[in-house]
């Protein structure tokens, strides 16, 4: 899988819910804090489980934390 | 870094340790006398059987110490838990120690097959488990930095 098709927004959307830091979202997804910096680098993909437990703690659709760019197919 | 990868230079360092020291203290103690085949298999045998309860004791100790130290020194409490992702680091790595481990088994049948001593056979497949150790340590570390 290419690493190029799949950005995330974790970054932004801790920023837009008052500063959340890597340890209090990492403890309210059930993960480590080196985890939550892996997925935020793009060095890891989390599974969909834990993709949608992310997508809870910020209230908002899966769809807006990670984005899925098939245009990164044709390079 | 991050704990899990000092805790994986913690295991290799270890690792080698505890493994040198095992068996210079195993062939200090060894019989001078030449001994036969069966006595060969029983000194190896018993040899790597006391290896395994003592390098488990040794590696708790080691792990607890290391704990104690990195909790004075970073104030940060190693909790030991593990995710999916570390799950998932460690299925990787047990993979590529046992590709390591395997080809280690295979060399050391080839000594017997090859008429060669069972002393050189056990040497093979103490240096392959060794060898897979740290390659199971190495590629965890490899994992955590590049990404999985």
């Amino acid at each position: 899988m290419s690493k190029d098709l799949i950005r995330n927004n974790i970054r932004k959307l801790r920023f837009h819910h008052d500063e959340m830091t890597q340890q209090q979202l990492a403890e309210s997804v059930g993960v480590t804090r080196q985890t939550i910096v892996a997925i935020e680098k793009g060095k890891y993909f989390p599974s969909l489980e834990l993709a949608f437990r992310i997508a809870h703690a910020f209230n908002t659709p899966l769809e807006e934390v990670f984005l899925f760019q098939p245009e990164n197919l044709k390079k | 870094m991050s704990i899990q990868e000092k805790r994986k230079i913690v295991n290799i360092i270890s690792t080698l340790l505890i493994t040198s020291i095992y068996f210079w203290y195993v062939l200090q103690s060894r019989p001078e006398k030449a001994m036969t085949t069966d006595e060969l298999l029983s000194f190896w045998a018993t040899s790597l059987l006391i290896l395994i309860p003592v390098s488990i004791v040794a590696k708790i100790i080691i792990h607890i110490l290391f704990g104690i130290a990195n909790t004075i020194v970073t104030r940060e409490f190693d909790s030991m838990n593990s995710d999916e992702r570390d799950k998932l680091i460690e299925l990787k790595a047990t993979r590529n120690a046992n590709y390591l481990f395997g080809a280690g088994f295979f060399l050391a049948m080839g000594t017997l097959a090859m008429d060669m001593s069972v002393t050189i056979m056990f040497m093979v497949l103490i240096v392959s488990g060794v060898l897979s150790e740290i390659m199971d340590n190495v590629s965890q570390l490899y994992y955590y930095r590049k990404g999985i």
